[in-house]
């Protein structure tokens, strides 16, 4: 049975090819079909290897050898354990749901079949990603999913600013991977293999050795470490490369809900999980990763406090969520920041498949303020909405709460002197999330409506194609809690380490409940109770407002540092005055020089017999004077 | 246009194709046929020789054929090319892949005063580039159909006799002989360009004769002295022998010009982007695909193995060299606007990777590094075809002129969109093989050059996503949208010319082993056969 398990990518890129070359012959029943039937049948294999790992089975079989040269031996292959587990489920599931969904919201575009194409191989590309034994097929996955995602972003490339957030997106990522790359390259040349179960071994022995980088000898481990998070803080949109992020959401709205919030984005989380035995030996590194999961977490979130696009609100979130994951796996707590991507995938999906049907009914309009009072006129996205944001809220009970509830207890009880820290840090910015999450709630679906009448009259609940994803989402983001992922990979990933008697995390617990309704609270009163009070607000604090208003001015700062000297150098020191003027000038200046030599020689041929007599007895005299003088 | 013509000799048009069609199909089976009567028995057969002399009976052939007869000279040109092709792939299908001895060996006297010989033979190292070469002579006459209007028969005949001197170059065992096919490439080449070529043709194939033939020149010097060194001008002979460690030095530098020029290395590569630039597509597809790969196959042939110690002395120039010329050429991308200039500059850039990786002196950077030079013939050349397919309608090759083209052309675009991802390296493109391993390569033998060669990763994506942005996407031009309506999207002449090399992207792409394979023992006897070397002379 083992080998069959190929098929679970396989049919995702069947149906890929089969609506790329024929999609548009076809008529959308057809496309639908071939776009979600593989998707369908993957789910179903993958459930199958789930069983397989149940029962206590980890499954690994290598394909074919892909690169052979020498020592270097990179295979496709895959490795199905606990971890893969959750991952083929969460994958298949939510892109089963989001395909569903999308056949409602993207009804009537020109490129459907290029789109559930695209999907397709987006969903092939990650399921690559989670499922390979060996480093390098990461990699592939890795830069396949930003390839997918590139596609899909600029997806209605006609509009300037769907193929710029392409583009950012792509090249942003490509930063990372540098990185990302650099560590790949260092890891086999220390350890002369790629497979995971050959580096898990054998990573022992790197421990204290260190390497010398510019005269500084640093630690072996732990530059491989930060080296590999390179990649995730790309992928992941953590800072400082998550500016690429909130650009993404120009793509079609389901694709945001599956790629750039429940899938693709928490790549990064799966590869510091994947390979946290290395991570787990540096020390350093896991601060890194832990102190850059709650910065960021902690900086999104007070983005998103003040943003009125509903999509980048939701965008930020889904920054801020990554880095409570990150935040997880850095105090060494892998199975909570496995669990939190697990539950927040469900979440996050119906958060966005919901914001993609408010648009549906608004016709594409994106301001919260501009909304008002839908709950009236769609009270199945109102409710559904409802319990995304009960859930990401962290309210008792919902699955949200269980995986944030784990993360804070972590960060408190950790053995690191900084857990306080990161607590304090991950507890304000849940009391963020509460706050912006019921500010959209409240701006968008209560008071009254505040766009023009036409606009009034076209509101309507979404087709029944796109609302009953949500309301299966809905289910699952109450119910996913009650399987705790964090026991289940812990074979895989080890169990945290608490340095706090396990009486205390009622106190946590109790804290975060508090603050988590203390933010639905201040939501409610500012925006229900005093809509008045906001803009008083917002006129006291003006300079923290532009600040926050403008993204903390990451993009400007990246425009002025980076992109325009790069171009401005390219154009003046390397193109015209090294290429055309230094190299060509000499290419182009011998040639010259030749000529004038034998132009100027020329005016010596006279014709003239006394010129050269001249010319004679003047050489003689010089060479009489030479002989005589010596 | 005018249209009632065009119709008028539609139908002989057709009448003529399909008898050529039946005859080809004819011809081709027999070749098949004769194709797999030679790897039962190939030393009878004088496969590479018969690989040289048959483009030249085809151009032959061409001279004998009436100028007003376009077809028929295009077709007698297309068929001569694709026999070609078919009789290059025994070096394929029959290639010993466990010996990392030449094979297909053929050796007669042609000077016997001097003992110097007409003597053939491949390895592991040059039989891919025959093979290339041949696929991309044919794409070339394809893609010439319409472009080229004038001297059509000339054109041809320079094409053939261009394909002929390059696949000698590959073949050549003897120094001179290797010489003889190396200049005498230049002389069609130099003819493309000038004759065929855009509006600054004679400037710059002036410069490309000149540059390349000084640096050439520096090697005559170096074979000249090696010959009355040793007495020999046997290739394989002057490679085991052991030359004192200055000998070496003077030796390296005089065949480095030469070759480096070919490549072209930083900063000697400026004639690169004006012949690219001006020469007509198929000029340009030859030059990116073959041309250039011959200087890297020179210091495979000559450079490492003869002068091991000097290798090593040079190894960080050659290293700082190559690294340079990565990121100098994608930087100078960044600002081009022009389409054919930004892909030549493009070549420098990857070429820096080929040579990267033949420097870094290990069996991955050396491998990728071959590897890299079939991929960059893929794709450079595909990317030179798309670029010609597009100038045929638009006659255009300012970047800004473009806009929307996804909208008009979506078959065109898809290619060039898996052109683009092979040319950035994506893993499932050859170029990702090709990078990995060079990558790896230099990061084992040198750190800081493996780093800095990996910062090509961002600059390339960002060159290449944003050409593709600008000709691609946003709203269609009105200039565009004036000139393909009428052609509309590929024709199937088109798309006969690059689906072949898309197959192949993604061939190598996902199952590199055939052609690592091939390279495989003959990169590993050559390290060995240097560091055997190495160190004796001194």
């Amino acid at each position: 049975m083992e080998k069959f398990y190929f098929l679970i990518p396989l049919f995702p890129l069947a149906g890929f090819f089969i609506n790329l070359f024929f999609g548009r012959f076809l008529k959308i029943k057809a496309v639908n079909a071939i776009a979600i039937a593989p998707i369908a049948l993957s789910f179903i294999v993958s459930l199958l290897a789930v069983w397989e790992v149940l029962s206590g089975k980890i499954i690994e079989y290598n394909l074919y050898t892909w690169i052979l040269s020498e020592e270097l031996k990179v295979s496709f292959g895959y490795l199905i354990d606990e971890l893969t587990a959750v991952m083929l489920i969460v994958v298949t599931l939510v892109s089963l749901l989001v395909h569903f969904y999308s056949t409602g919201y993207m009804h009537g575009d020109p490129g459907y079949y290029r789109y559930f194409a695209y999907l397709n191989l987006f969903v092939f590309s990650m399921l690559m990603l989670v499922m390979g034994n060996n480093v390098v097929q990461l990699y592939f996955g890795w830069e396949a999913v930003g390839l997918c995602s590139y596609f899909l972003i600029g997806f209605w490339y006609e509009k300037r600013s769907a193929s710029d957030a392409g583009k950012k997106a792509f090249i942003v990522n490509r930063i990372g991977d540098f990185g990302f790359l650099l560590g790949i390259l260092l890891l086999f040349v220390n350890l002369q293999s790629l497979n995971y179960g050959d580096i898990f071994q054998k990573v022992g022995l790197l421990q204290d050795k260190e390497i010398t980088f510019l005269l500084w000898n640093v630690d072996l481990i732990t530059v491989i470490a930060i080296l590999l998070f390179c990649g995730a803080i790309g992928k992941s949109a953590q800072l400082p490369l998550h500016v690429w992020l909130p650009d993404a959401m120009e793509g079609p709205t389901p694709v945001s809900a599956l790629i750039h919030a429940a899938t693709m984005v928490t790549a990064g989380v799966f590869m510091v999980a994947r390979l946290n035995p290395l991570y787990s030996l540096s020390e350093v590194a896991l601060m890194v990763v832990a102190f850059t999961g709650a910065i960021t977490s902690f900086m999104a979130a007070t983005i998103g406090v003040v943003q009125r696009d509903i999509k980048r609100i939701i965008a930020y979130s889904t920054i801020s969520q990554l880095g409570y994951m990150f935040l997880a796996c850095g105090l060494a707590a892998y199975g909570a920041g496995i669990f939190h991507l697990y539950t927040h995938a469900f979440f996050k999906a119906l958060l966005f498949l919901c914001a993609g049907s408010v648009m549906h009914a608004m016709a594409g309009e994106l301001d919260i303020f501009k909304m008002g009072g839908l709950r009236k006129y769609m009270p199945i996205t109102y409710l559904t909405f409802l319990i995304a944001a009960l859930t990401i809220a962290g309210v008792p009970g919902l699955s949200g709460f269980f995986s944030k509830d784990e993360i804070l207890w972590f960060a408190y009880a950790s053995p690191m002197p900084y857990g306080k820290v990161l607590w304090i840090l991950a507890t304000i910015t849940a009391f963020l999330t509460a706050f912006y999450t019921f500010r959209i709630l409240f701006v968008a679906f209560h008071g009254e409506f505040r766009g023009d009448e036409h606009l009034r009259k076209h509101l309507h609940e979404s087709p029944t194609s796109m609302t009953i994803p949500l309301l299966l989402l809905a289910v699952l983001s109450i119910l996913a809690g009650y399987f705790s992922v964090t026991h289940f990979i812990e074979p895989i990933v080890g169990k945290a380490v608490t340095a706090l008697p396990h009486e205390d995390e009622k106190f946590v617990m109790t804290i975060s409940i508090l603050v988590s309704l203390s933010g639905i609270g201040l939501a409610w009163f500012i925006y229900i109770c005093k809509p008045h009070f906001a803009d008083a607000i917002k006129s006291r604090f003006q300079f923290i407002y532009r600040v926050l208003w403008n993204k903390y001015y990451f993009d400007e700062l990246y425009d002025y540092l980076f992109v325009k000297p790069t171009i401005y150098f390219s154009r003046t020191v390397v193109e015209k005055i090294t290429d055309r003027g230094i190299i060509e000038g000499i290419v182009n200046g011998v040639p010259k020089l030749c000529y004038i030599a034998g132009k100027s020689m020329r005016n010596l041929q006279t014709g003239f017999m006394q010129h050269y007599a001249i010319l004679m007895i003047i050489g003689v005299c010089i060479i009489l004077f030479i002989i005589f003088s010596v | 246009m005018n249209l009632e013509i065009v119709n008028s000799q539609t139908w002989k048009n057709q009448l003529k194709k399909s008898l050529f069609l039946s005859f080809l199909i004819f011809v081709l089976s027999a070749c098949v046929i004769l194709a797999f009567g030679f790897f039962i028995d190939k030393i009878s057969f004088p496969l590479l020789s018969s690989l040289i002399v048959l483009p030249l009976v085809g151009s032959l052939l061409l001279i004998f054929i009436n100028r007003n007869q376009e077809e028929l000279i295009k077709m007698t040109a297309l068929m001569v090319s694709l026999i070609e092709f078919i009789l290059s792939l025994p070096l394929y299908l029959s290639f010993d892949k466990s010996t990392a001895q030449m094979q297909f060996r053929e050796e007669y006297l042609w000077i016997p005063k001097w003992g110097i010989k007409y003597s053939l033979g491949v390895d592991g190292i040059s039989a891919p580039f025959i093979i290339l070469s041949s696929l991309l002579t044919i794409l070339c006459i394809l893609v010439s159909w319409r472009e080229i209007n004038k001297k059509i028969k000339e054109f041809y005949i320079a094409i053939l006799v261009t394909h002929t001197a390059m696949i000698g170059v590959f073949m050549s065992l003897d120094t001179f002989l290797f010489y003889i096919f190396w200049e005498a490439m230049l002389i069609p080449m130099y003819l493309i360009v000038g004759v065929w070529g855009g509006p600054r043709r004679i400037y710059s194939a002036i410069k490309f004769f000149l540059y390349t033939f000084i640096g050439s020149l520096f090697m005559l010097v170096g074979i000249i002295f090696l010959f009355l060194y040793t007495g020999t001008s046997d290739m394989l002979k002057l490679m085991n022998n052991i030359y004192p460690y200055n000998m070496q030095i003077w030796l390296f530098l005089a065949f480095f010009v030469a070759f480096a020029v070919k490549v072209p290395m930083w900063p000697v590569h400026t004639w690169l982007p004006d012949a690219h630039t001006e020469a007509p597509t198929a000029g340009s597809v030859i030059l990116a695909g073959i041309l250039i790969k011959m200087g890297a196959y020179g210091f495979l042939r000559f450079n490492l193995p003869m002068f091991p110690d000097a290798t090593i002395a040079f190894k960080p120039l050659m290293l700082i060299l190559s690294v340079i010329a990565i990121i100098y050429g994608a930087l100078i991308c960044l600002v081009q606007s022009d389409l054919k200039r930004l892909i030549a500059y493009s070549s420098v850039s990857h070429m820096g990777f080929v040579t990267l990786g033949i420097f870094a002196l290990n069996h991955q950077g050396i491998q990728g590094g071959l590897i890299q030079m079939i991929n960059h013939g893929i794709v450079t050349g595909a990317l030179f075809l798309c670029v010609g397919i597009i100038y045929q309608r638009t006659h255009t090759r300012q970047i800004a002129d473009y806009g929307g083209v996804a909208t008009v052309m979506p078959l065109y675009s898809a290619f060039f969109m898996l052109f683009t991802l092979a040319s950035i390296g994506l893993p499932g493109t050859n170029g990702f093989i090709g990078e990995f391993l060079i990558l790896y390569g230099a990061f084992k033998a040198q750190k800081i050059m493996g780093i800095l060669g990996a910062t090509a990763l961002i600059i390339g994506a960002a060159y290449m996503l944003w050409l593709y942005q600008r000709v691609f996407f946003e709203k269609t031009s009105n200039y565009v949208l004036e000139h393909i309506r009428y052609y509309g999207d590929l024709n199937v002449r088109e798309m006969v010319i690059l689906i072949p090399l898309a197959i192949l992207v993604i061939w190598i792409g996902f199952y590199p082993g055939t052609f690592l394979g091939i390279m495989d023992i003959s990169v590993r006897e050559l390290l060995i056969h240097i560091n055997t070397l190495l160190g004796v002379a001194r």
